[in-house]
């Protein structure tokens, strides 16, 4: 299969006032099309940091990261927002939805920045497949927190990426919501054959993943 | 496909998604601050630019009417008929008036006359005022004399002895007097004003046989009409003058009511400079909340792709249509207050205001969107700025710097703005200048009340936490102090100094102010004089002596009046100068440079000269002005500048000479008093007693001009009313800036036991202490500007009130902590999980 993802000597650092702190360091690691990884490790092992940078949210103090053969960091920001645009979804912790807008037009901003011409047909009818099809023109607020993370997840689906970068998506939910949410992302991900790169503390969900990435202050131990 | 075809289905999306995200966040509420404040801005200033300038041009034809046309051409000889054809032509009303010394003649009696021959239209600005009876009520005359009769003056009538149904000989005829003239516009002083006046219609002219080859009368055109015509026509007719002919309008009229004129402006430009400052403030912080709460949106929106490009223009796109929506209705709302303004003055004061012109409002829009592209837009432009990690680690924010360098372009666009509105540099950089100074001082003060407070922080749990939050966000609360301190400082100039600045103008015109000039009076009627004035009551009257000169030459340059475009300038060259001599220097002149000979001038050689007459003429400090007097000439250099306040109506100089200079040369003495209204027979008596000299009644100008000022005081009263909301709305800005923030901290105090109460108390600590600071420095911007105002600009005494500090603090903590609490209330009634679900 195909490698999607290439991870070749990536390290982080920051400086906290006077002193260096270390948050990656030397992780490399490939990911295969259609594969679904956890990363897990304890609160502050890196996991977080790991994503961003897969997802060119931040830039590394060393080392490269490939998408589909880019490599990510020879490109602008603008270049690595509009590859994102074009191959990534993203379920947060938090859901980030903007609360300004309703169910549908979160659901239509992706599609809308892309200049897709059927954004609201598109939104409209992956909102149903997550099952808010009666939650249309509600506002976030006005939701639950399951139906939230259930928006964000037709959000990341709805442009139907190649990669789909999840930060811990059951993190703010209640154990069954959780689960129900976990299932729906588990089950859009076969359906659209997307490669799901996955932070989370939950043994459960990175059981059903394909393998797991563990981080121990900021290496990566072994690969499952 | 081709490439203009590929950018114009870009851009039509573009404009699409920016429409979309602006109804969107217009649905959720976002924008109504933003919205507000741009709305305030271009109604404010709209209205203050449509209202001056339809009370600018109602003061421009009230002081129209003291001159009796909106344009007046004059000669010695009969005026060119094109003259008054082209002003037909162009619409404007125009009358014929004919002036001449003549004998009037009633039984064995006789008196020189100033004869005025009118034609029906007369006068085409203000009116005319007649008696029926001597010293009766007066009424609107809405005609000229008929035929066969003649209005004459009530000193012609007294002077003539005349009685009811008398008529008087003017030439070969005999003319009935119908009625007793007491007012007429355009009275002009100095010329013939000191003689009785008759008036007479144009058909009974040729009928008297008075004007002959060689009779010296004076032909004048007085025309009126809509300004743009006026000033076309004055500019056509200008090229056309002869020799000897003079045009003048309002620009070239006396100078005490040029000067009402420039204070009235002044005020009003004042009043739109504050809310233009006012407006701007509102904007920046409106923006900054409109960017803190879009912090998220944009991470995410650069999370899912957006190129930083996409969201600038999708931000400029934003507020462009954001703007020019707000803009309209500002506008709208500008025309109906403005509308509703005049007729209310209409009702209070009885002047009709004419018809505003099209360039306030497309003034109002240009603020509104500079304002918007200044203030709001820079700070915006960063939003594209935004770390896309934010999506993960929301304690990221904009990168430092990036909002500073857009509200630096901010002050250079607004300065530049308040430059061109103000329309006097000097008074548009004196604002600005002090508003900085206020900023900075706010800062400097804010951040010392900060650092003092540590030692208080021991008090009570509230206070404690109301004082951590303003040290804790010591940036934040600077920023919250300077707005603040800006708004209530504009609200205190606008109360307090306001009416202290209006009474000090108002009284700089005492009700008991000269009415009445006498001049042509002989160095032995000196004394006599003042006894003629003891004997009757009055106060000895203070006499000063008066030189005529002609000015030949500044240093060794010849003077001529060909060397100066401005008319105003070359009639002054023109006629001969009234030179005087004084030890003191007058109560209302004031030397601007130089030094004045007090206690004794150790040389007499030497001249002050009035500031304007140097301006306009090019004298500066140290020139030798030559003088011919009565045949000789007087050099002296200039050795002081004065500003004189000519709106005191009492007798001043262009160019004064210490005593000794001119002492030697042939001089007359000149004074002003106050005459009480009906008793015009004193004056009777003072010219029998007297009869060389020359009586001059300004009792018309003064009261047009004490009429001018009330109007003006009004106008400015309203205008400042709209500024005072637009300070309201900064102050609403400035506490509604920090309310999400505000909000999360007190659900998180709440979650962890805090009760209401404590938290109210901690809110109102922290409210008390910013108001109490911006109130101070407000109170000491406040009196400042007006000290500053008062002193270079309208030129009063303006003494300020201690009291000022006092309302300023007070009133700003109370104001401030009664605001804030309102502000907050609906902080603490949300329930603590609905904020926290909501943060997320």
């Amino acid at each position: 299969m195909q490698t999607i993802i290439r991870v070749s000597g990536l390290g982080k650092q920051v400086i906290t006032g006077e002193a260096e702190l270390t948050i990656l360091r030397d992780v490399s690691f490939e990911v295969r099309a259609g594969e679904a990884v956890a990363i897990v490790g304890v609160s502050g092992s890196g996991k977080s940091t790991l994503l961003g940078l897969l997802a060119g949210l931040d830039t590394p103090s060393a080392g490269s990261v490939r998408i589909d053969g880019h490599d990510l960091f020879a490109l602008d920001e603008d270049g690595r927002a509009a590859l994102r645009g074009k191959m990534v979804g993203f379920v947060f912790q938090s859901f980030q939805l903007l609360p300004a807008m309703t169910a549908l037009e979160n659901g239509m901003l992706p599609l809308e920045l892309a200049g897709a011409a059927d954004a609201r047909a598109g939104a409209n009818a992956m909102l149903a497949r997550v099952g808010l099809s009666d939650r249309l023109n509600h506002y976030p607020k006005q939701l639950s927190g399951g139906e939230q993370q259930r928006v964000a997840i037709a959000r990341a689906f709805v442009s139907r990426p190649k990669l789909l970068f999840a930060d811990e998506p059951t993190g703010n939910l209640d154990a069954a919501t959780g689960a129900q949410v976990i299932e729906l992302l588990f089950e859009l991900n076969r359906e659209s054959g997307t490669t799901l790169l996955l932070v989370t503390h939950d043994e459960a969900i990175t059981g059903r993943c394909d393998r797991a990435l563990r981080l121990t202050a900021g290496r990566l131990q072994d690969h499952d | 496909m081709p490439l203009c075809e590929i950018y114009g289905v870009k851009l039509a999306r573009e404009i699409g998604l920016a429409w979309r995200l602006l109804a969107r966040d217009y649905r959720a509420g976002e924008l109504t601050l933003i919205a507000v404040a741009i709305v305030i801005a271009v109604a404010s200033v709209t209205t203050v630019g449509f209202f001056t300038d339809r009370v600018q041009q109602a003061l421009d034809r009230q002081a129209n009417r003291l001159l009796g046309a909106d344009l007046v051409i004059s000669d010695t000889r009969p005026l060119a008929p094109e003259l008054k054809q082209e002003a037909q032509r162009q619409g404007l009303s125009v009358v014929e008036v004919m002036r001449f010394p003549s004998m009037v003649v009633h039984s064995d009696s006789n008196t020189l006359a100033d004869v005025r021959v009118v034609a029906p239209g007369y006068p085409v600005r203000g009116e005319l005022r007649i008696a029926e009876r001597l010293f009766g009520p007066d009424r609107r005359a809405g005609a000229i004399p008929d035929p066969g009769t003649v209005w004459v003056d009530e000193r012609l009538y007294t002077g003539l002895e005349l009685g009811e149904g008398a008529s008087v000989g003017l030439g070969r005829s005999e003319l009935q007097v119908a009625a007793i003239l007491t007012h007429e516009p355009g009275v002009e002083v100095g010329f013939l004003s000191g003689a009785p006046r008759v008036m007479l219609n144009t058909t009974d002219l040729a009928a008297t046989g008075l004007i002959q080859p060689g009779s010296r009368v004076g032909y004048r055109l007085q025309i009126a009409g809509e300004t743009e015509s006026v000033e076309a026509y004055r500019a056509w007719a200008v090229e056309r003058l002869r020799p000897g002919q003079r045009i003048e309008g309002i620009r070239d009229a006396r100078p005490e009511i040029r000067s009402a004129l420039e204070r009235a402006k002044s005020f009003l430009n004042l009043a739109a400079l504050t809310s233009v400052l006012l407006a701007a403030v509102a904007i920046a912080l409106a923006a900054r909340r409109y960017l803190q709460r879009h912090l998220d949106a944009c991470s995410m929106m650069r999370c899912l792709g957006a190129r930083q490009g996409l969201i600038t223009r999708l931000h400029v796109m934003h507020f462009s249509v954001l703007g020019a929506l707000a803009a309209a209705v500002g506008t709208v709302i500008g025309v109906v207050a403005q509308t509703a303004l005049a007729a209310w003055l209409n009702q209070v004061v009885a002047v009709a205001l004419p018809l505003p012109g099209a360039a306030p409002a497309l003034h109002g829009v240009v603020v509104g969107l500079l304002l918007l592209l200044a203030f709001a837009l820079p700070p915006l432009m960063s939003l594209s700025q935004v770390p896309t990690l934010r999506v993960l680690r929301r304690e990221l924010g904009i990168p430092k710097g990036g909002g500073m360098l857009g509200y630096t372009a901010g002050v250079a666009v607004i300065s530049a703005m308040i430059l061109w509105r103000a329309q006097d540099i000097r008074l548009g950089l004196t604002v600005l200048g002090w508003f900085a100074a206020t900023m900075v001082g706010a800062c400097a003060l804010t951040w010392l009340v900060l650092r003092g407070l540590t030692l208080l922080r021991a008090r009570g749990m509230s206070w404690r936490f109301g004082v951590a939050r303003l040290q804790r966000r010591t940036l934040g609360t600077i920023v919250q102090v300077v707005a603040l301190g800006l708004g209530i400082m504009a609200l205190l100039t606008l109360t307090l100094i306001r009416t202290d600045l209006l009474r000090a103008w108002q009284q700089s015109l005492p009700q008991d102010a000269p009415n009445r000039f006498v001049i042509n009076i002989q160095p032995d009627q000196v004394e006599p004089i003042r006894r003629f004035f003891v004997a009757r009551g009055m106060a000895s009257p203070e006499l000063y002596p008066m030189v005529r000169g002609r000015l030949n030459r500044i240093n060794e340059r010849s003077v001529s009046a060909d060397r100066y475009a401005d008319e105003h300038t070359r009639r002054h060259i023109n006629r001969e100068f009234n030179l005087s001599w004084a030890a003191r220097l007058q109560a209302d002149n004031r030397v601007v440079a130089g030094r004045w000979w007090e206690g004794g001038a150790a040389h007499s050689d030497q001249f002050s000269v009035e500031r304007g007459l140097a301006e306009s003429l090019g004298i500066r400090m140290g020139d030798v002005l030559t003088f011919e007097v009565a045949g000789s000439a007087i050099s002296s250099p200039v050795t002081s500048l004065r500003s004189v306040d000519w709106d005191s109506f009492n007798v001043n100089f262009f160019v004064v000479a210490p005593p000794g200079l001119l002492e030697g040369q042939p001089a007359t003495y000149v004074t002003s008093f106050h005459l009480p209204p009906g008793q015009a027979a004193m004056l009777n008596a003072l010219v029998k007693a007297f009869p060389n000299i020359v009586l001059i009644d300004v009792a018309q100008t003064l009261a047009q001009v004490q009429r001018m000022m009330d109007q003006a005081a009004r106008a400015v009263q309203f205008v400042f009313l709209f500024t005072l909301v637009a300070g309201l709305v900064v102050l609403y800005a400035a506490i509604a800036s920090t309310q999400d923030e505000r909000l999360y901290q007190a659900t998180v105090m709440r979650t962890l036991g805090a009760s209401r109460a404590q938290l109210n108390r901690a809110h109102l600590a922290e409210f008390t202490v910013i108001g109490a600071v911006a109130g101070f420095v407000a109170a000491t911007g406040a009196t400042g500007l007006g000290y500053f105002l008062a002193q270079r600009f309208l030129q009063i005494d303006y003494a300020p009130d201690p009291a000022v500090w006092l309302i300023g603090t007070a009133g700003g903590a109370l104001g401030v902590a009664a605001a804030g609490y309102l502000g907050t209330r609906r902080v603490l009634t949300v329930a603590p999980l609905k904020v926290l679900r909501a943060i997320g």
